[in-house]
Order: C-alpha cells, then structure tokens, then sequence
C-alpha cells in the first residue's frame, strides 16, 4: 500500500491543480488515504466527468476528466492489467478495478488512491456491482465461478464455484464469462464450458440462490443485458447463432437468435474474442458483432429476427452505439486494428472508417455522446473524436491505453 | 520434397533440425531481429488479450515455460500456425510463417522475453 514517491509526488501535483490552491494542505490526504479528514479533502468538486483509463502494462489506472480531456493523475500498483475492467459506486466516487491477476482493488477518484485491494482469484476476467452499489462481484476463469464481495469493504460474502457436472466422474470448474448485473440484487453470467447460464439471486448476499439454464449451445464467450434488464444474450462461440433468456418470462426460458448466421460458411480466423458488454441496443434495434465473419448483425429487439447484417472492415470486437442510439461505433480484432467504423443506424450503413491510431482496444462515449474516446495501445495515447464532426479534439499520452471507463457506467444497468 | 508434406509434418522437421543437430541452420532461418522485436510484441499484446500479457492463461492456457514443461515443440509450433480446431485458438498463418510459429514455440517454452522498450515496468 506504500505509495513510491514518484507517485505521491503526481498525486500531488494532480490535487493541486484540481483543487486549484492548497496543495499543502492536500498532503495529507495524498500520503494516508485511508483517514482523509474532511478539511483535506477537495471541495466542490464532482465526478460525474471522470474517469479511469487502463494502462494495461503498467498496471496502472490514469484518471482523466471528460470536459476538458486531460489526464488529472495516476493510480499504480494494480498488478496485472491485461484484459482489465472497471464497475464504478453509485456516487462515482470509487471505481472497482478488476486485474488478469485475481486483484480486485477500490481506487477513489478523488485522492487517487488505492483504498483497499484483494488478491481474489488467480484468473479473473472482470465484475459487476448490484443496481443498489452494495455488492461487487467478480467473474473468474482459475478458480472458475463468481465471487461477491461487500462493496464497501471487499469483505467476500459469497463464493459461487461455477461447478460443471457436480457430483459426476467429469465435475470440474468452468471459466465464467458475461458476468452482469439484473435488477433485484442478482447477478446472470456464462460458463464458457459449462454451456450455461446462470443467475444467482444475492437478496441474501451470503446465501445466494442460484438458477441454472443448461444446454444453451456451445461455448458463450460473452453476453449482456438489454438498458431495461430484461434480455440477457450471450454469444456463443462454438455455434452460429446467440442465447438469449427473457427475465421477465416465468419462468424465464432460453431461446435461440440469429440462428445459423454464418450460413454453413467456413468461418474467419477469430484473432479476438469479440466483447459484447456495453450493449449496442440503438431504438428498437440491437447491433451484434458477428464470430467469424466480417459483419455486423442487426436484431430487431421486438422480434429478435434479423433484419439486417454490414459489411465490416475486420472482425468486430466492441459495437457500441453512442448513447442517443444514431451511431454506432465498431473496432476490430489484429490486423485490422487500426481501424474504426461509424455505422449510421436509420440507414443502417457504414458513414466513416477512421484510422485513428494503431491497436484501437476500446472505445467509450462521454455520457451524452458529444464524443469518443478511442484507446491507441501502440501509440501510446488516447484519441478523443467529436462523434459529429468525426475530427480529433485531443490527444492525451499514455502509456499502452485499454479499456476506457467513464463514471456515467455508474447509472447504467450492464455497464 | 518438404511442399508437399503435411505442416505438422514440415515443422516437426524443422524442429528437428533445429533442437537435435544444427543449431546453425536454425538460426539461419531465424527471424531478423527486428522482426523478433515485432514477434515479442505480438505474443505479449496480441496473444496476450485470450493468454494474458504475462503468458499466465485467460480464455487460452497458460503458455509458461513450467506449463508449457511437458509439450511437444513441434505440436506448439503447428498449433500457432494453424490454430486448433473445437477452441477459440486460431491458426495465425496469415499473420506468421512457419519459422515464426517455431521461433515463438521455441522461445515460449524457454520462457517467453519481456519486451523490450520504452513501456517502462510497473512498480509493485
């Protein structure tokens, strides 16, 4: 938890400069954040237009404003950053920031510091925080299964062993993936090689109730949940086509969409699985990155039938729509990479390709979608695009940028 | 003779070549080192998003050199170049050549080189 210098001097600096004046009097809060007193901390200052930027081989965690695009500090010591995500507190104060390496760790926005961090699994994918900001929870590939934690203290209260054939000669543990939040303090999440879903209902953090849809098809390698939590879709990778289950059924009952969409043809090289949280819901349409072909798959949300399906320029890993739903913004997996695509959704055709660095990982829309902010790993920065103009507004150094997480998650179910 | 065998079959000769005789002629074919730099690059951020960027698994194994202890070079060779069919585990071809593949599969199961470069360590 010791802070190098080096850091504690940034934080510093990075204080005085949100605060304005006082930088002395912030000391205090820089060196022992776990007891700020209230005259140490900032005032009048929010965090509705904040955010943390990964900088996946640092393993560390710049935070960024939103208004006037720059980065304020920095957070390090997190570990392994690979494939990191970030859930955020109700209050935008605290993002929860889930490493490779199992650490599960509180950062204040605020004071930039690690409030509390715990090593929670040996392989971990990413979490969810309930709708009422109590419990986080983890979903993790070594031990496979789903832990939940008092989010308040990191405290586990429950852990849920995705467990494959319990009791049978083959019982064993699945990698759970699309792990996301459902109203009533439950959590829905895939086993890549369970071939289920399942819903575990924490009403009783310590004693959560679990339902399990078998035989869903092959290998979901991702899923979400639609902006009014009613359909969870996972994605499957051993088979054409998505799972989705209909919570407001009863009892719930999964289906299969866009069965057979790559039409018995001999799929492309998947040089990255596709990423399906941060729904891409536009109107009455979903927008779905397609496995193995170049293609973006259009759903209508009444019918669940295809309607559509654009030619991309790679394999689709994010498809996102800005938060009005009139575009939607696609990147790729290796070589196609250093792409980005704008698909105009009334007429549900690709309006731009933009190359805005090289190794585009992640995109994110400021909370009313003026602009975008598009992660470039292998230039070393953050490309900010105005999604109207479609020109660059800023450009912010940092080092090898992933995933991009604004505070607005906070307020969205699924993010 | 060696275009018309199998690639299993070419790589398992390379290799051969490569670990039992003449490790001149292997490094004869090795990659440049440019394109060495290039091949670490690309196994620790692109390999590394199913693999981890410290090769300590993900959605893929872990490709350690303690993991890796126990496997065969020229079937980690041929699954970098072709993939692996039923997982998620893509042939690379289009982005490799086969000594490439051999080259990463020699060097994975050495334990795999850091890279090198202006990304400075993360303090712990």
């Amino acid at each position: 938890m010791t802070e190098p210098i080096a850091n504690r001097r940034r934080a510093l600096k990075g204080l005085g400069a949100l605060a304005g004046s006082g930088a002395a009097a912030l000391a205090g809060c820089a060196a022992s954040p776990a007891a700020p007193t209230s005259s140490a901390a900032p005032v009048n200052v929010g965090t509705g237009d904040l955010g943390l930027v990964i900088e996946r081989a640092r393993g560390a965690v710049a935070v960024v404003n939103t208004s006037s695009p720059r980065v304020l500090g920095e957070v390090i010591g997190l570990g392994d950053l690979s494939h990191a995500s970030v859930v955020f507190s109700r209050d935008g104060l605290y993002g929860y920031v889930f490493g490779r390496d199992g650490g599960l760790t509180r950062v204040n926005l605020l004071t930039r510091a690690i409030e509390q961090r715990v090593m929670q699994a040996g392989n971990s994918i990413g979490g969810a925080i309930s709708a009422d900001g109590t419990l986080v929870a983890a979903q993790n590939y070594t031990p496979g299964g789903v832990k939940v934690f008092d989010a308040g203290t990191l405290e586990l209260l429950a852990d849920i062993p995705a467990v494959i054939d319990a009791g049978g000669p083959g019982a064993r543990l699945s990698r759970v993936v699309g792990l996301v939040d459902l109203p009533g303090r439950r959590f829905a999440f895939s086993l890549f090689d369970g071939n289920a879903i399942w819903i575990a209902d924490c009403s009783n953090a310590r004693r959560p109730v679990i339902a399990r849809y078998n035989d869903i098809g092959r290998q979901p390698y991702d899923a979400l949940v639609t902006p009014n939590g009613r359909h969870y879709i996972a994605g499957l990778f051993g088979e054409d086509g998505l799972a989705m289950l209909d919570l407001w059924e009863q009892p719930p009952r999964v289906r299969r969409i866009l069965a057979g969409y790559g039409r018995g043809e001999q799929p492309l090289p998947v040089y990255k699985m596709p990423h399906l949280r941060g729904w891409a819901v536009a109107g009455s349409h979903a927008y779905l990155p397609a496995i193995g072909r170049h293609e973006v798959l259009v759903v209508d949300t009444h019918t669940w039938a295809e309607v559509a399906r654009i030619p991309v320029a790679g394999q689709p890993v994010f498809v996102m729509a800005r938060p009005d739903g009139r575009q939607v913004w696609v990147n790729f997996a290796v070589p196609d990479y250093h792409r980005v695509q704008v698909i105009d959704t009334p007429t549900q055709k690709v309006v731009s390709t933009l190359e805005p660095g090289k190794a585009v990982l992640h995109m994110e829309f400021t909370p009313r979608g003026e602009s975008v902010w598009i992660s470039c790993r292998d230039d070393n920065r953050v490309e900010v695009v105005d999604t109207h103009s479609l020109r660059s507004i800023a450009r912010l150094a940092l080092d090898a940028p992933s995933g991009i997480f604004f505070t607005a998650r906070a307020a969205r179910m699924g993010f | 003779m060696t275009a018309v065998l199998p690639i299993s079959h070419r790589i398992a000769l390379i290799a051969g070549l490569a670990v039992l005789a003449v490790p001149q002629a292997y490094a004869a074919d090795a990659p440049s080192p440019a394109r060495q730099i290039e091949l670490v690059r690309m196994v620790r951020q692109d390999c590394g998003s199913c693999h981890g960027m410290r090769l300590t698994g993900g959605l893929g194994p872990a490709l350690t050199r303690e993991a890796l202890a126990d496997k065969p070079l020229e079937s980690l060779a041929a699954t970098i170049f072709a993939g692996r069919p039923g997982t998620p585990m893509p042939g690379w071809r289009a982005m490799l050549s086969e000594n490439e593949a051999l080259w990463i599969a020699q060097h994975l199961m050495r334990g795999f080189p850091e890279e090198s470069g202006p990304t400075p360590k993360a303090s712990r």
